[in-house]
């Protein structure tokens, strides 16, 4: 089915996805033209993955039409949607490593020698991989076992198997993350050769000078709202973040500002091997550090170094101008740091167990006497700091699992109050709650601050990180690329830092 | 434990989950009151003094190898060796005791340092070298302990020990078994330390989460070297236990053992995936299994179909816990 340039491959109509407390896509419309190169871009949150997931059927839009080829697409399964010639390539690649190249470019679909027969035609395989690849100018031998191959590689070979299917639209969902630049640039020389076989890419990024240099028209999401499409000739990287943006800043954040008190955290030239590199920073009592990045970028990754939850290559840190030596968690408790987890089910609490269960299981020898548990005194505790940070609970010993995602999050908060840290790291601490829970964890914070303590958030929402921090670093790539106070501190500037792009700004260059 | 702790704190308004735990320790009790009464009512001699005694004395085993597997369960693993832990650390007890006449107490300390040592084994193979479940690690020491054991004497039995190691398992006092006090001991400090320690508490945390545990300060390494420790402890006190019960050392001994006290710590409702269960149930579930064996004696049923019977309950009580665990999802949503 020959399409000319301009026609419609892809059009989507008002297509609306909540989920509870969330509206993911409100009404989005947007039309991808067959033959091109599309970039989708927008903060995280901006409703991408969403997007991404209704297209591949993993999530069924609640309202919206979505027509394909001039066809109206309706219940769609992930299979449904490969069958009508739609591939998404993952973050997280979908090739099974000990099988061969051409194996996986045929998996599920290999030629046989008769038609009624399961005897496979190897060499009529091998033979039509290597065209395949000679057609996408991609060098590689195809009887190599994918799991040798580099991450770039795999990827490359993902875009055979999709080109090999007959997708008429392959998605790549960030495909960059993870490649060196020359990897990158050995990918874009890739999409430019499916491109010419006539078969149509949208291309998820956050790198906008990517989008800029290999698309031809871009969209920008945000807030599940469609900002806009236009051809890349009109948007300048500049137009771009400003779309993704967007709005003023309200007063969701109830920022307290106070005085910076004594240096209580002093982290020096971290570095974990392919991870952080050069770590270092300083953060002060009475004054909340923002970490601002993107997803992957390293800041997760930094916390966990300084709390020992992974084991680090180098680095000196310092907590209250004494040296420590951190190498697990344990370690990290008892040099007064608390790390409150981003995955709050997996990591931060045990679900099954109750609100006192969680609040006092760190250093819980503290409650005992002669070996025995101080039952009462734990219950009475945990009693007094639910009521404290006002926690929605039918008592104490309820079920954690049982609680909303913005009350565990005070279990979780409870809990590391108690252990009487003077660090803590929030790490994305108001993912998935509702914004009056956001608030109310926000006055945690500045309580906390105002007691003299030093508070780490690290979040993805730019505006929250705005709102609250005194300070901000900016990471990229493992490395801190820039550091802003409040008053400096711009989205575009903090976009630019974290893409690596060089500032344009006068922010601080670490 | 939970409901434990909130009889503890007793007072307090009763909550939503409060019946849920409770009933099933109900729903236990039920079960093994019913299946004593269609016992009783097949077979006249199930409620005769002798026959109670003798299921007492058999659980009692049981019952002592069962409090390891609860732990080793607890925190979502399972140990699998417990059989061939007991026969290997008796059967060198009697090496020692009964060929080389060394101390008898001397000789029960070994067997049971053997069986802890074998225990901290299952452990190291599970933290150290990290193999992927202790499935696979137990299973392992399941056979290597049987084989050792069976090589030691030529696969054959030991007899005629001291009375210090026939006290324990041998004696009454009044109708009632000495075991049946060990047992009554055993399963009261376990209790304790498990409600009211912090240790206790921690076997609960890692098997509830092993990643958040980790991320608390719980050394979760620690706890499972000590749970599966405890474990192999256990098994070698049981052993004693039979040992003086037929005053023998057999290197087959205990085989049905490992998926008997599987299948009472299921049927005591303890989760297989981990974090969930208690002790006191733990015990009716051991003599929910000792029942069944002993009835069906009584009835003359082929031990076969004894196997078989056993067999069908394991996957029933696991059947159960799926349910239980799909039905707690739904309460969550």
């Amino acid at each position: 089915m020959a399409m000319g340039k301009n026609e419609m491959l892809l059009r989507l109509d008002r297509v609306t996805k909540r989920f509870p407390g969330v509206l993911a896509l409100d009404s989005v419309s947007m039309e991808v033209r067959a033959g091109d190169v599309h970039g989708l871009t927008g903060e995280n949150g901006a409703g991408k993955s969403t997007l991404i997931k209704i297209l591949t059927g993993a999530y069924a839009p609640d309202e919206g039409e979505i027509w394909f080829n001039g066809e109206k697409l309706e219940r769609l399964t992930p299979l449904k949607a490969m069958g009508k010639g739609i591939a998404c390539i993952y973050q997280e690649l979908n090739l099974i490593p000990h099988l061969t190249v051409v194996e996986n470019i045929f998996l599920g679909r290999e030629l046989r020698k008769s038609r009624r027969g399961d005897i496979l035609d190897r060499a009529k395989m091998l033979e039509e991989a290597e065209s395949l690849m000679r057609d996408l100018a991609l060098n590689l031998d195809p009887r190599m076992k994918t799991g040798e191959l580099g991450i770039g590689h795999q990827q490359m070979v993902e875009i055979c198997k999709a080109v090999h299917s007959d997708a008429k639209l392959i998605i790549m969902d960030e495909p960059t993350s993870s490649l060196s630049e020359r990897e990158a640039n050995d990918l874009f020389r890739i999409i430019a050769q499916v491109k010419a076989k006539g078969v149509t890419v949208i291309f998820i990024s956050h790198r906008l000078d990517e989008v800029k240099r290999i698309c031809d028209r871009v969209t920008v999401l945000r807030d599940g709202r469609l900002v806009e499409t236009r051809d890349i000739g009109e948007a300048s990287v500049d137009d771009i973040i400003r779309l993704m943006v967007g709005r003023e800043i309200t007063n969701k954040y109830p920022k307290v500002k106070g005085g910076r008190g004594a240096e209580a955290l002093s982290v020096e030239h971290l570095e974990r091997r392919g991870v952080l590199h050069d770590v270092s920073f300083k953060a002060y009592a009475g004054e909340i550090l923002g970490f601002a990045g993107l997803v992957g970028a390293g800041r997760t990754e930094t916390a966990r170094a300084i709390t020992g939850a992974d084991p680090i290559d180098g680095g000196a840190i310092k907590v209250f101008g004494q040296d420590v030596r951190i190498r697990s968690p344990r370690d990290s408790i008892d040099a007064g740091i608390a790390f409150l987890t981003e995955d709050r089910k997996g990591q931060g609490l045990i679900l099954i167990k109750s609100v006192s269960f969680n609040s006092s299981l760190v250093r819980l020898e503290r409650y005992s006497r002669l070996g025995f548990l101080k039952l009462k005194a734990i219950r009475q505790m945990t009693e007094k700091i639910a009521r404290d940070l006002k926690l929605r609970a039918p008592d104490v010993e309820t079920v954690v699992g049982q609680l909303s995602g913005g009350n565990q999050q005070k279990v979780v908060i409870a809990k590391w109050m108690l252990t009487q840290a003077r660090i803590f790291i929030f790490d994305e601490p108001t993912r998935g709650i509702d914004v009056g829970a956001k608030v109310e964890v926000y006055n945690l914070m500045n309580e906390l601050v105002a007691n003299g303590a030093a508070v780490i958030i690290i979040c993805s929402e730019m505006d929250e990180v705005m709102g609250m921090a005194d300070r901000i670093l900016v990471m990229h790539e493992g490395r801190i690329t820039a550091e802003f106070g409040q008053a400096e501190a711009t989205q575009e500037r903090i976009l630019y830092a974290a893409s690596g792009l060089a500032a344009s700004g006068e922010g601080k260059i670490a | 434990m939970a409901h434990e702790r909130e009889a503890a704190a007793a007072g307090q308004e009763a909550k939503k989950q409060k019946p849920r735990k409770n009933m099933y320790s109900v729903g236990v009790i039920l079960s093994l009151i019913l299946l004593s009464l269609v016992m009783a009512v097949l077979s006249p001699r199930f409620l005769t003094v002798d026959n109670l005694t003798n299921v007492a004395s058999q659980a009692a085993v049981s019952a002592i190898i069962s409090c390891g597997m609860f732990l080793a369960i607890l925190t979502g693993g399972i140990d699998l060796s417990v059989g061939s832990v007991l026969a290997l650390s008796t059967m060198l007890m009697g090496v020692v005791c009964v060929n080389h006449g060394v101390d008898p107490y001397l000789s029960m300390l070994l067997c049971l340092a053997v069986g802890g040592g074998l225990g901290l084994l299952n452990g190291l193979m599970l933290t150290k070298m990290s193999l992927p479940h202790p499935f696979i690690s137990t299973m392992g020491m399941k056979m290597m302990a049987r084989g050792v054991a069976l090589v030691i004497t030529a696969a054959a039995p030991i007899s005629i020990f001291p009375e210090p190691v026939q006290f324990i398992g041998n004696n009454y006092l009044g109708p009632l078994p000495i075991s049946l006090f060990l047992v009554a001991l055993l399963y009261a400090c376990m209790y304790l330390f498990l409600t009211r320690t912090a240790t206790g508490r921690y076997i609960y945390a890692v098997g509830g989460n092993k990643e958040a545990s980790r991320l608390s300060g719980i050394k979760v390494h620690r706890v499972l070297n000590l749970v599966y420790t405890l474990s192999g402890f256990t098994a070698a006190l049981a052993g004693i236990v039979l040992v003086g019960r037929v005053n023998a050392a057999y290197p087959l001994a205990g085989q049905d053992y490992d998926s008997d006290a599987i299948a009472a710590v299921i049927i005591g409702g303890a989760s297989f995936f981990g974090g969930v269960g208690s002790i006191g149930n733990t015990i009716i579930g051991v003599l929910i299994i000792a029942v069944l064996r002993n009835g069906l004696n009584l009835l003359n049923v082929d031990s076969n179909y004894q196997t078989f019977a056993i067999g069908a309950v394991i996957i029933l009580a696991v059947y159960i816990d799926v349910l239980r665990q799909k039905v707690m999802q739904v309460g969550r949503r």
